[in-house]
């Protein structure tokens, strides 16, 4: 469940990034992705859709937001947190 | 060239349905922002807005007006008809005068309550005005038919600058000997749930506060309204006797080439420079910047550092009164001139509402929270649009 998760939340971004899902490591950050600002807010609301959930996220104050979205492991880290909220 | 002056001021937004009302407003730096009074509400994440309340449309216009005119059609008929009254303008056969209005919306609240009826209510059928109300160019259609306005009568649209480049295409006009007389500014009514869930999307949207220039700043919050002064040609304004409110000195528009939605030093920077070159003025003469001070962390500090560049470390003091009347996007640049009228003709600088501490990127005289004393000569409207477009005007005492 959770492999696939993070499949599916890589594929989103390296779609986003218009990379191969191979060059997206969980490792990656969204800068040494290329993603900006806008491709973020696009990520965001792909994940939304796909995991049926609502993503806390002010692009006016990242930080405040309760939600890491720096890396790709950050990231996977918080969808499974919200995706648990949601089966709770 | 020929001299361009305003005659008269009108407006509806959050703080008040007229100009001395949004005048006092402005002094008592009061909020007009609140929680949202629309349809579905309960389905957006945010909540806030700077609304028209109390509005009553059936109190200022007829049957025909009424049954033809979407929110932001009747705010624009509103204002022009204060401006025109303040004005005393007399139209003639209207042929040499018209009539510029900014929107980026148009009949946003007219398709929004079709799209509602057909998609979720399983109607078959929707009002026969739909297209006339929804249209971007109603609002200035239907100001021409009310005074009878008879030369060039279109629309602009440039999101967040609209008013600005409306507004600096009449003084263009007329200050090229083309029209004697302009009914220009902008409206806008956005303030519906499709309007707000498409703005949510972008997630720049606070659902607090609209805080300009505060390091504790999370965003925009909307407002809905409108503005139109009149623009006329200064000699004919004071062959009849008429007040002039201020004089229209300069105005410059550029485009950022760069990016959709993030604002550009370089851009906003050219626009700022580009009216004090038109209008033959230094940066030291400007006494106050109305900035267009969103309140989302990107324009804020861009603003500040393309004020800083044009500027240098002498900068006048700065506000954007977005805070009290929330973000107009397409009438925001018409309500914000009448900060900088307040700031020409009774020495009063607008303050920057909501204000909780410096921001130490950048080092801003930005009126904090209270209303201040001062005389200006001159005074600057900035509006940055998203796509990229920046416009700015400069106004002197009249």
């Amino acid at each position: 469940m959770h492999m696939h998760l993070r499949d599916k939340v890589i594929a989103i971004i390296a779609e986003q990034a218009v990379l191969d899902v191979s060059d997206v490591t969980m490792d990656s950050t969204l800068q040494s992705l290329g993603i900006d600002s806008l491709g973020l807010v696009e990520a965001i609301f792909a994940i939304e859709e796909a995991f049926d959930i609502s993503i806390p996220f002010n692009a006016n104050d990242p930080a405040q937001s309760g939600f890491d979205m720096t890396s790709v492991a950050a990231i996977v880290h918080a969808v499974e947190g919200l995706v648990a909220q949601k089966a709770a | 060239m020929r001299r361009v002056v305003i005659t008269g001021a009108g407006t509806v937004n959050a703080l008040a349905h007229d100009v001395p009302g949004t005048l006092a407003a402005m002094r008592a730096g009061r909020c007009g922002i609140g929680p949202l009074d629309i349809a579905d509400v309960d389905r957006l994440s945010v909540r806030i807005g700077g609304q028209v309340r109390g509005w009553d449309a059936a109190a200022h216009l007829d049957r025909a007006a009424l049954s033809g005119a979407d929110r932001f059609a009747q705010f624009a008929l509103v204002a022009a008809a204060q401006a025109m009254r303040e004005s005393g303008l007399a139209v003639g056969d209207g042929t040499d005068c018209g009539v510029v209005l900014g929107t980026a919306g148009g009949g946003l609240i007219t398709q929004d309550d079709s799209y509602r009826a057909v998609y979720a209510e399983g109607k078959s059928r929707v009002h026969p005005l739909t297209v006339p109300k929804l249209m971007q160019n109603a609002g200035a259609s239907h100001v021409s038919m009310a005074h009878g306005i008879r030369g060039p009568v279109f629309t602009v649209s440039t999101a967040c600058a609209s008013s600005n480049h409306a507004m600096g295409l009449a003084f263009q006009m007329i200050r090229a000997g083309a029209l004697r007389a302009v009914l220009t500014g902008g409206s806008e009514a956005m303030l519906c749930f499709g309007g707000i869930k498409a703005w949510e999307g972008l997630r720049v949207m606070s659902a607090r506060a609209c805080r300009p220039f505060s390091r504790t700043r999370d965003g925009m919050v909307q407002g809905e309204g409108a503005a139109v002064f009149v623009f006329e040609e200064r000699e004919a304004a004071l062959a009849r006797g008429a007040r002039i409110l201020a004089e229209v000195v300069g105005f410059a528009m550029t485009s950022d080439a760069g990016d959709l939605v993030a604002p550009s030093v370089d851009g906003a920077a050219r626009a700022m420079a580009g009216a004090l070159a038109d209008a033959g003025l230094a940066p030291g003469e400007v006494g106050y910047i109305n900035a267009h001070g969103t309140g989302t962390a990107a324009n804020d500090r861009t603003e500040a550092a393309a004020i800083a560049q044009v500027f240098g470390a002498a900068a006048p003091p700065v506000s954007s009164t977005k805070a009290m009347h929330g973000h107009l996007i397409g009438g925001t640049g018409a309500v914000e001139l009448l900060a900088c009228l307040m700031a020409l003709r009774d020495g009063i600088l607008a303050p920057t509402i909501g204000h909780e501490e410096a921001d130490p990127d950048f080092a801003l005289d930005v009126v904090p929270n209270t209303a201040r004393a001062a005389r200006v000569e001159v005074a600057l409207s900035n509006a940055f649009a998203f796509g990229g477009l920046n416009a700015v005007l400069a106004l002197r005492r009249g």
